[in-house]
């Protein structure tokens, strides 16, 4: 897997030992595309609705564009700023991009172009009122999380955190009815009481303790640096970090996510199993990766406690989802499980273990959308919720169960899929520290996947010969619908075999 | 503070003065909290101010003083030239063209004139407020018919369960609404004209204010609500310009 | 131009004159002439700034009637003093009242009509007092000034209805026991100190020691006692809501985002430049109780703002909590919390200003501001909404919005003052106010009513007619105003360090403690 030509002969022939810096505007385009686009979508208006969409792919294929344009230079070992202005003495709105941020966006950006083909179809074949609303702040909601994706410092991570829950808040409440201002009152309820009370005092922690020029800020030049702090205040600094960003769904602090599902498939897809959660727990993986470090985590002994922390979110949330019978709220306890996973990759504060929670990011993401779109493309071709209810849909929609099945294998962990992938180097990274215990709980979870996922794709294609008539009416949903989620399934094998560049990014074959 | 002499002798004798004050703006405070009518509400702001002003004016007190205007005897530039003088000047800066200061010894004889000048302008502002605040208890009478603070609290009690109503649980009145939401005037003219009708007659007369009652009355007599709220205004506006 | 100072006053002094001279012969002259006036006084503003900015004390002085220094002593004449902290919130109240005076246009000839001269007369003093307040550097002009504001206030308040009037008449009379207290406090500080110039009045306490002097104590009691009461300080805030509410909204617009503020500039002007931080809070027991006083002040008043079912009378409580974080953030005798109070001042006006203007556009077009009334105005008016939704985001504290920035430096304030009962009850407030702009925004965007009924047919039926919902925005007099008020409290918070720096210059020499850490 080498490098293209070009990036070749930008790099330096020396060694690095202090990365590479290039000043570029690319990661601002990517953050500031969907902006644009969100205009020219609310221009567009529900008079034009083609022009619209058409919008929403000129921002989506310019962000995945500009994002995928820098991986070439980023796997050659450069790391790419934007400076946008100085917020605070020492603390500047920064945009950097390194290989996990990079990562993170080229997952969430390609398949945002996927989503938006796909919302296309949901949103037109369930004849579905507000679409300009819903698509200016899809638009809006992945700036932010491009954003998130490459920041440089935790203050600019707090803005686009921030900007995130709120722009996402009109998605959840798309329905506006009863059952949404529930979930959106529990959206809004967990998010922001997190990010206001636990997260905001333990930034200010940092930058006030630590003030005359040795804010603990930065993600490059601050890893660390928190280790001035005495070891309680370490331990509770970091338990606030942790539980601060919600959005990883760690144990407590989860049920947003179930409640959240009341929005529209597309959201649920892209937003809860991709672009939210994984902001979540990505703002976890800085937090143990470049704010504390690994050499400080060693010596703190806390994350001992996250990672039974972790572990516990991983099981519990399995054994709910076995009991689950709405299919997206199965799919959403099954997504709490594995941001615990991506928790724990970074709890283990070992290289590969770290690396492993990166790749999950990617591996996880692109196998749950694909079950999210399939449940949609069922919503929308039976208007079917429950797993019950799925009985013999097999034979009826093809290549959407079959796309679920695949999607599950690559969620449960199995070769040749891209799940396996990152499970794999979490398990190495928990038996670098010896923990074999780690090792035993990713085995019964995966087992637990099983129970949960597989029954599904079972029930659809094998138990179909009771009720044969009741879906004689049933087709596949539209093709915008059935080929995006085609691509995803595609796009988990893909996954496996492409892991030598994402490794590299995930910075752990370097 | 209470160091020499016994504490009577200190209140009754040597600070007879604070203690006058501090009883008198005790009264007033008293008076503008306790007391219901909003006359008397305004007669207690008025004794609090006039015991500040008795207090400043009490500590500048100098006996046998005079009013600083310079001595024959005094006067630099001679008789003729009645120039400035600086009260509690240090004596530094002895610049020909500049005002002069005056020694210790010489201005003795002068009391100071500052707290007299600042008691000026807070009377000033005692009158400006006052003039306000009787407009204002012009206004409410005018508006409500009464000056008492409890039937006035009722009345408005009800005038804002009224405004915050919701409109869902009124229905669609949107007409009424924009009356209402645009000023509590109307309704409340409304309900004051009413409820003068039965109560001013036998209850205000003992009021000290006639005028807007005998107003009052004339409106309710004919409860012809629209022509009142223009005179109204205009006349409880203008001691507001005034005092501005 | 070396006497922009003067003409920060002559402006609007003479536009007050003018236009109710005017006015009375030619009504419509009424809005232009006090636009002019507020631009004028608001270039003379700018112009202060950028020379206390530039000089290097950080201050400009202007003495009144040629009682300059170098003939008499500091003490002796009427000084106007615009250090960094005066001057910007100078400016702060001339900005906001620009913005509302280009706002005032149609709801001034819609709620008092034929009152228009009388009006504008009123809120061009209004400004001459509220800005003489931030200038002034004598401590009885500070009385005199604080009336005038007072009492053009009762008037503003007063013009509209009569409910209005009874809640003035309340105000009137704390307002009075307020000022009156400031000035026996003024009074007992002459006694031991004989000057009314602030500086000359902190340069006399430390020449002759007189810390220790029971009557210092006693004044500095009164006189904070007064500014408590006039900042409507919790236990002492019940004429305010009702003021407000009932008020015309162009006096709500302007009286809200301005009189609490800067009674609490007063409070930091006197405890920093008149009483000097050492005896403020050092020798004095103020700073020992002050932070519970003001947990009880904001808990209640986020309390009682979550009991509301009207937009005004919630953004009233808001008030009454926002002044509690600012007593609280001067209180924690912290460096970081001073920036934080100061700061705050600064962007509380300007998201106040913003919430009050959207609060009066959606009166003007909805002819309610019961929440229940609310439904499908982000349909209706959607650029209004984006403008009272950036100043509600600024209120709860989100970034990049100056509201943020503000908050952050009174909580890192509190932290390291470690006063966490002050932490906590910020966080507390932060909450509710999430609770309370997420809940209009919920009322507006969802068809559900309060008791969790759905009222539409569902897939965004708001249950509204056609008419309701179709795009109808206010008139763009009051619109840009509106959205000018975002973009100002968006641009504060973006170039927050700019406005920091002066903070800090100005609160540089006081010495004030910087916390633990290194």
């Amino acid at each position: 897997m080498s490098a293209p030509n070009l990036a070749d002969s930008i790099a330096p022939t020396v060694d690095l030992i202090a990365p590479w810096v290039i000043e570029d505007i690319r990661p601002l385009i990517a953050c500031l595309a969907p902006i644009l686009g969100m205009i020219g979508i609310i221009w567009a208006g529900e008079k034009r609705p083609n022009l619209r969409e058409t919008f929403t792919f000129i921002a989506a294929v310019t962000q995945a564009t500009m994002v995928l344009s820098m991986v070439p230079m980023v796997l050659n070992g450069a790391i790419i700023e934007c400076h946008l202005w100085q917020v605070f003495t020492h603390v500047p709105l920064l945009l950097r991009v390194d290989g996990p941020g990079l990562l993170f966006a080229c997952v969430a950006s390609i398949l945002w172009i996927a989503t938006t083909l796909y919302a296309i179809g949901y949103m037109r074949g369930l004849h579905e009122h507000a679409q300009t609303r819903f698509y200016s702040y899809f638009a809006l909601s992945l700036s932010a999380t491009m954003g998130v994706a490459f920041s440089a410092n935790l203050l600019t991570i707090y803005f686009f955190y921030e900007m995130l829950s709120v722009s996402t808040f009109p998605l959840v409440t798309h329905m506006q009815d009863k059952s949404a201002r529930t979930g959106g009152r529990t959206y809004l309820g967990y998010l922001l009481f997190t990010s206001l009370c636990l997260l905001l005092p333990a930034l200010g922690w940092c930058y006030v303790w630590l003030d005359h020029g040795t804010v603990a800020m930065d993600f490059l030049a601050d890893t660390g640096k928190v280790g001035f702090f005495s070891a309680p205040s370490q331990m509770i600094l970091l338990a606030l970090f942790t539980f601060g960003f919600a959005k990883a769904g760690l144990m407590p602090l989860h049920s947003w996510l179930p409640g959240a599902m009341v929005a529209p498939t597309p959201v649920s897809a892209l937003l809860h199993a991709v672009a939210v959660v994984k902001v979540g727990v990505f703002c976890v993986y800085r937090i143990y990766a470049d704010v504390f470090g690994p050499e400080v985590l060693s010596r703190l002994n806390a994350e001992e406690w996250m990672m039974g922390i972790a572990c516990a979110t991983i099981l519990i949330s399995s054994l709910i989802a076995l009991s689950q019978d709405n299919l997206k709220r199965r799919l959403a306890f099954s997504t709490i499980g594995q941001l615990g996973y991506v928790v724990l990759g970074a709890t283990l504060a070992t290289e590969q273990g770290m690396g492993g929670a990166v790749l999950h990011i990617a591996m996880h993401a692109c196998g749950k959308i694909t079950l999210f779109f399939c449940a949609g493309a069922i919503f929308v071709a039976t208007g079917k919720k429950y797993v019950s209810e799925l009985r013999g849909l097999g034979r009826k929609m093809p290549i959407t169960m079959t796309a679920f099945l695949i999607g599950s294998l690559s969620v449960i962990g199995l070769p040749p899929l891209g799940g396996f992938v990152s499970k794999w180097y979490l398990a190495l990274g928990a038996l670098d520290r010896d923990a074999v215990w780690v090792v035993v709980v990713l085995l019964v979870s995966s087992l637990l996947n099983v129970f949960y996922l597989l029954p599904v794709a079972v029930t659809a294609f094998f138990r179909n010969h009771e009720v044969e008539e009741e879906h004689a009416e049933v087709r596949e949903a539209p093709w915008t619908c059935v080929l995006p989620l085609a691509l995803t399934a595609v796009g988990c094998f893909v996954l496996f075999f492409l892991s030598g560049p994402l490794l590299r990014l995930a910075g752990i074959m370097e | 503070m209470f160091e020499e002499g016994a504490l009577l002798n200190e209140l009754l004798i040597e600070r007879l003065n604070y203690c006058i004050y501090v009883v008198l703006l005790l009264i007033g405070l008293h008076a503008m909290i306790a007391k219901r009518n909003l006359i008397k509400k305004l007669i207690g702001m008025s004794i609090f101010q006039t015991a500040i002003i008795l207090f400043y004016v009490s500590v500048s007190v100098k006996e046998g003083a005079t009013i600083p205007i310079y001595k024959a005897e005094h006067d630099p530039h001679g008789p003729h030239l009645a120039e400035e003088i600086v009260p509690e000047a240090s004596g530094e800066s002895e610049s020909p063209r500049g005002p002069l200061a005056l020694k210790p010894e010489e201005t003795s004889q002068y009391a100071n004139p500052l707290p007299h000048v600042l008691m000026l302008t807070a009377i000033v502002v005692g009158v400006a407020t006052l003039g306000l605040a009787l407009a204002l208890c012009q206004r409410i009478y005018q508006g409500y018919g009464t000056i008492e603070e409890d039937e006035l609290l009722a009345k408005l009690e009800i005038a804002d369960a009224r405004m915050t109503r919701s409109p869902l649980a009124k229905g669609r009145q949107s007409g009424k609404a924009s009356s209402r939401a645009l000023s509590g005037r109307k309704p409340a003219a409304k309900q004051a004209g009413g409820a003068v009708a039965k109560k001013a007659p036998a209850k205000k007369s003992s009021s000290r204010r006639r005028p807007p009652a005998s107003k009052d009355k004339s409106a309710s007599g004919e409860s012809a609500k629209p022509k009142i709220p223009p005179r109204k205004r205009s006349d409880s506006s203008q001691p507001k310009k005034g005092s501005a | 131009m070396d006497d922009a100072i003067a003409w920060i006053f002559i402006f609007p002094l003479f536009g007050s004159v003018a236009c109710a001279l005017l006015g009375a012969w030619y009504r419509r002259l009424c809005h232009p002439l006090a636009v002019f006036s507020m631009l004028g006084a608001t270039w003379a503003g700018v112009e202060t700034m950028l020379q206390a900015v530039g000089s290097t004390s950080g201050e400009v002085s202007y003495l009144l009637g040629g009682w300059t220094l170098d003939l008499f002593p500091r003490g002796v004449g009427i000084e106007f003093r615009a250090d960094l902290l005066g001057a910007l919130i100078a400016l702060v109240v001339l900005g906001v009242g620009l913005i509302v005076s280009l706002y005032s246009k149609i709801p001034v000839e819609r709620e008092t009509p034929n009152k228009e001269s009388l009006y504008y007369s009123l809120f061009l003093l209004q400004i001459t007092g509220l800005a003489g307040i931030a200038l002034t550097g004598d401590a009885f002009n500070l009385y005199v000034l604080i009336e005038v504001a007072a009492l053009t206030g009762y008037g503003l308040i007063a013009i509209g209805s009569n409910r209005a009037a009874a809640a003035t008449f309340n105000y009137l009379i704390l307002g009075t026991i307020g000022a009156s207290l400031y000035l026996l406090g003024v009074g007992y500080v002459y006694i031991k100190t004989g000057t009314l110039n602030m500086v000359g009045i902190r340069e006399m306490i430390q020449a002759n020691a007189l810390a220790d002097s029971p009557a210092m104590h006693v004044a500095f009691a009164l006189i904070g006692l007064g500014i408590l009461i006039k900042m409507a300080f919790f236990p002492f805030h019940a004429w305010l809501p009702n003021a407000y509410c009932n008020a015309p909204s162009v006096t709500s617009c302007l009286l809200a985002p301005l009189v609490t503020k800067v009674m609490i500039y007063v409070m930091i002007r006197m405890l920093l430049t008149v009483f000097g931080v050492d005896f403020s809070f050092e020798t004095t027991l103020w700073a020992d109780f002050m932070p519970w006083l003001v947990v009880v002040a904001i808990v209640c008043a986020a309390v009682m703002a979550l009991a509301q079912r009207e937009i005004k009378r919630m953004l009233a409580y808001l008030i009454v909590a926002e002044v509690g974080y600012m007593v609280g953030g001067v209180w924690i005798y912290n460096y970081y919390g001073l920036i934080g109070s100061i700061f705050h001042i600064i962007s509380d006006a300007c998201m106040t200003l913003c919430l009050f203007l959207g609060a009066g556009i959606i009166l003007h077009k909805c002819k309610t501001t019961h929440f229940d009334g609310l439904r499908g105005l982000f349909a209706k008016m959607p650029l209004t909404m984006i403008g009272f939704f950036v100043g509600g985001f600024s209120i709860i504290g989100l970034p990049p919005t100056c509201g943020f920035f503000s908050k952050w430096y009174l909580i890192t304030g509190g932290m390291v003052a470690e006063r966490w009962e002050y932490m906590v009850v910020l966080m507390f407030s932060t909450m509710v106010m999430v609770v309370l702009f997420f809940r209009l925004i919920e009322r507006m965007h969802l068809a559900v009513s309060e008791s969790g009924k759905n009222l539409g047919k569902g897939h965004g039926d708001l249950g509204l007619t056609k008419e309701q919902t179709k795009f109808d925005e206010a008139p763009l007099s009051m619109l840009l105003p509106l959205l000018l008020a975002a973009s100002v409290v968006l641009i504060i918070g973006i170039y927050n360090q700019d406005v920091v720096d002066q903070i800090e210059r100005f609160l540089a020499p006081f010495n004030l403690p910087k916390g633990i850490g290194h």
